[in-house]
């Protein structure tokens, strides 16, 4: 009994790794036998992009306590950078789950890259100051990637920020990502075996991180700043570190939605201000700091207005009272006290999320 | 614990199964023809994705009163796609569910193209009223458009303003976040080499910085420019139009079928477009009979007076009808093959429609149909020729 906390803790992440992995053995069957409708399954891979991103935004909003809202900014780079590859190398490397795995690589380490450029500015900021903040680096993002134009030809790429005229390609040049209408054309690599083999690295990514020292570090940096920065810890190093990881993980996530899709484009709604609230949406009614929760939440925020398409045009409107309602049933302190009184009455247990 | 991890996993299983059993595929009802239509009907191009919706569901009507499709009855369903690619691929999935054998979509350019990538593995034929983007149809020989394709819009307004010799200097105002904008801007630019007019100024303007032109106005004005391209919707240059007059700049202004609508637009002071000239396949006020009869019943069905949009959205479903009919198509036929019966009957038929007469299609799937320039001439759209 002494040594209860650490396998608890063991206990409880296996729990959520082995969630998703029975979940996915759960899908494997449903659409071996046919029973798996076809908008499931073309919403398999978009859900796991988005259980992705609503972990790895949970180590920042969570575990570092730092209110992001540029993460769409970061799937942004990764899908792009990611579609990029991917579309130039379509000829050369014809093994797809190769070429996606360095797909991933780049998306990820791209995405990782301008996490810590930003951040190494940005994180000075605390609170609402950090929230407009990477809000504008997410438009920016997006903005630049609208008009940005680059077409590759026998003298190698070109590059323009005006239009695709002033690449100046020879003839049978072809432009790759061509401003506001995106890139064309991605080949469709991951699928959703990739796709839970990414949540589960990410999990262990994550999970780990979280129960480990630098997880305890940036963990009291959240609690409480001066206490941890008395006892010595390297508040830019962990703050940084955390920033990082989260925008390397979004980066991930971008590469697998893009990868999805045959045309990509930066449009507000898909890598804009709108994405970031929703992948905090996630996070919030999961519960800050819960991976658990995050994973769950994503999956029903994103199956919810699907599901709810027989409503037309009220779908919208049902699917946010739905939201508001289960805000309060997990966070007004009078449900959670409510909760309390039914989970004692029924004998348990339970802990509060 | 162990008692946690059981239920949970219950719950998990019910609502796995749950969800697996809304999927009920409807592989019955073979004796009605299922056509279903994407588009978004909510967010901010909302008044296109309606547009397509209503228009569609009164030729369906209309076809259904009349017999049919080959003496099949005609279902129709629309679902939005929030004009996000993603959520298209989701209403195109749903509509598979349904039961969808044909298909009318995207609305928009964008969308079209991400499910023109899906509906290709199911050779599923697809008909886009208004998805203009040559990408929607390249290498998907299962999609054809109803409306023309960018380049040939961006082509023919810099052979019409050549031909006509409209002007020698021209300025062009465009939306850079715009799919459809800059898509003319590009080919009008590639023809206007071969063409004798000059091009003295190209300015761009995005989503994010539209209500306000007046620097792109005085960049035009400053050249020296008689004549203003406008390859945008209507809304923008409803306030182009607007600001030119307060500057006291009056070149010659000149749009594609973007334009059409301009004289509806609230609180704009029509008399400012009057000289304005656009190349559209339609205009709500033309005299013909067929034109008449359309705008007359859409207003009292719907309330409100169609857009080029739903010309091209109405004229899409009689395409669908002279396509079924000449390949002699059945509901029991299985998707692929009505795909592949309905495309080759596509490529020999002619139809006469709203958007234009004696319409056929290439083996790209793009339309060809001569382009209608109009002028505003006294509150009114007039075909000049």
């Amino acid at each position: 009994m002494k040594n209860r906390n650490i396998p608890k803790k063991l206990q409880d992440n296996l729990i959520t790794i082995g969630i998703v992995v029975v979940c996915y053995i759960l899908v494997m069957i449903l659409s071996a036998t046919g029973l798996l409708s076809n908008l499931l399954q073309g919403l398999l891979v978009p859900l796991c992009a988005y259980i992705i991103l609503a972990v790895s935004l949970n180590l920042t909003v969570g575990i570092l306590g730092e209110l992001s809202l540029g993460h769409a900014g970061f799937m942004c780079v990764g899908a792009f950078t990611s579609a990029f590859f991917s579309k130039c190398m379509e000829n050369t490397i014809t093994f797809a789950p190769v070429r996606f795995f360095l797909a991933l690589l780049i998306g990820g380490l791209c995405a990782a890259l301008i996490g810590f450029l930003i951040g190494m500015p940005v994180l000075r900021l605390k609170g609402d100051y950090l929230a407009i903040v990477t809000l504008a680096f997410g438009e920016i993002i997006k903005n630049i990637m609208n008009v940005l134009f680059i077409g590759r030809d026998s003298h190698g790429f070109h590059f323009s920020m005006k239009d695709s005229l002033s690449l100046g390609l020879e003839e049978g040049g072809d432009v790759i990502i061509n401003g506001a209408q995106g890139i064309t054309g991605t080949p469709k690599d991951s699928n959703f075996t990739i796709g839970v083999i990414l949540i589960v690295l990410t999990l262990l990514i994550v999970l780990n991180l979280i129960n480990s020292r630098d997880g305890r570090a940036i963990m009291s940096i959240r609690d409480n700043l001066i206490a941890s920065e008395s006892i010595g810890i390297h508040i830019t190093k962990y703050k940084l570190m955390a920033f990082t990881i989260s925008a390397a993980l979004a980066g991930i996530a971008g590469v697998l939605y893009s990868h999805n899709l045959n045309s990509l484009m930066a449009t507000p709604k898909n890598f804009g201000y709108n994405m970031s609230i929703m992948i905090l949406v996630f996070v919030v009614l999961g519960g800050i700091g819960n991976i658990r929760g995050s994973v769950i939440a994503a999956v029903i925020l994103t199956l919810l207005p699907e599901l709810l398409r027989g409503l037309n045009d009220y779908r919208m409107l049902i699917y946010s009272i739905v939201l508001i309602v289960m805000m309060l049933y997990n966070w007004a302190p009078n449900m959670i006290a409510l909760r309390k009184k039914a989970a004692n009455r029924f004998g348990r247990k339970k802990e509060v999320a | 614990m162990k008692k946690k991890v059981m239920s949970l996993m219950l719950v998990l299983a019910m609502a796995v199964s749950m969800l697996a059993g809304c999927g009920g595929a409807s592989a019955s009802g073979s004796d009605t023809f299922k056509i279903g239509g994407i588009g978004p009907t909510t967010g901010g191009a909302a008044v296109y994705g309606i547009a397509v919706r209503n228009a569609a569901e009164l030729a369906i009507k209309e076809v259904n009163a009349a017999g049919g499709i080959n003496g099949y009855q005609v279902e129709y369903k629309f679902e939005d796609d929030e004009l996000d690619n993603e959520k298209s691929l989701n209403a195109y999935n749903t509509l598979k569910d349904w039961g969808m054998n044909l298909m009318i979509g995207c609305v928009t350019s964008g969308c079209c193209t991400a499910v023109a990538a899906e509906s290709s593995k199911d050779n599923m034929f697809q008909l886009t009223p208004s998805g203009s983007s040559t990408d929607c149809t390249a290498n998907n020989d299962n999609v054809f458009q109803v409306c023309f394709s960018d380049p040939n819009q961006g082509i023919g307004a810099a052979d019409y303003i050549g031909t006509n010799g409209l002007a020698t200097k021209v300025a062009i105002i465009y939306d850079s976040s715009d799919v459809y904008s800059s898509g003319i801007y590009e080919k009008f630019v590639a023809e206007a080499a071969n063409q004798p007019f000059e091009i003295v100024s190209a300015e761009a303007f995005t989503a994010d910085s539209k209500t306000d032109f007046s620097v792109q106005l005085q960049k035009a004005s400053d050249a020296g420019a008689d004549l203003v391209f406008l390859p945008i919707y209507y809304t923008e240059a409803s306030l182009i139009l607007t600001q030119a007059n307060t500057m006291g700049y009056a070149p010659k202004f000149f749009g594609c079928d973007g334009l059409d609508g301009i004289l509806g637009v609230e609180n704009f002071d029509a008399s400012l477009a009057e000289g304005v000239m656009l190349l559209t396949p339609f205009a709500a006020d033309a005299e013909d009979a067929a034109t008449q009869k359309f705008v007359a019943d859409y207003k009292a069905a719907y309330g409100d007076i169609p857009n080029q949009f739903a010309a091209d959205a109405y004229d899409a479903i009689y395409i669908i009808k002279a396509a079924a009919e000449k390949a002699n198509a059945t509901p029991a036929d299985s998707v692929a093959d009505l795909g592949t019966k309905m495309q080759n009957a596509m490529r020999e038929i002619t139809v006469d429609g709203l958007t234009g007469a004696a319409m056929s299609w290439d083996a790209e799937g793009a339309v060809n149909k001569a382009p209608k320039a109009m002028q505003i001439i006294n509150g009114n759209y007039s075909l000049i020729q």
